[in-house]
């Protein structure tokens, strides 16, 4: 998993329908010192995330299709959770 | 997922049966910024199942964005500073 910053959000109308009432938050990847890295990933928000929050990140395939309780799904990346703090 | 714009179509009469009835486009990988990041790639349109064996697959139309910008890093300390 990884760490990142919400920095708004995606609308698709026309989409595949897993992603019908999902929401769907760009997020900014961070270095553990909390810098963007320059990369960024859309993903389905399951936690209720805001803009400006840090986020754990799921990108893989698998766990985010267990998540969303399907086995067959067009579905990678995933908001699973809202950071409160980090230390290294 | 990623932004991608599309920029092409790619029209492959012989293939793999596994990919009969799959629609192929070209697409250009964006920044959030939407400025073109690295090489196109082809994806996959229109599954007409859900296995299918493609590493790049459209799953929706954007019809808005709504991003705040990155934001900037700090400025590097000059050398003349770093050393007091």
């Amino acid at each position: 998993m990884n760490i990142a910053r919400v920095a708004g959000t995606v609308v698709s109308t026309i989409s595949a329908p897993i992603f019908d009432h999902q929401r769907l938050l760009l997020c900014d990847y961070l270095k553990p010192g909390g810098e963007p890295t320059g990369d960024y990933v859309i993903a389905v928000d399951v936690v209720d995330a805001g803009p400006g929050e840090t986020v754990l990140i799921l990108d893989e395939g698998n766990g985010a299709r267990q998540v969303m309780g399907k086995t067959v799904a067009p579905v990678r990346a995933m908001v699973v959770g809202i950071i409160d703090d980090i230390d290294v | 997922m990623h932004l991608e714009r599309v920029v092409g179509t790619v029209v492959a009469a012989e293939k793999t049966p596994n990919l009969e009835g799959v629609r192929f486009l070209i697409v250009q990988p964006l920044t959030r910024d939407l400025a073109d990041r690295g090489r196109p790639v082809i994806a996959a349109q229109a599954m007409p199942e859900p296995f299918v064996p493609v590493d790049h697959a459209i799953v929706g139309i954007v019809d808005q964005l709504a991003v705040e910008p990155l934001p900037k890093p700090p400025p590097k300390a000059k050398k003349s500073e770093a050393r007091q």
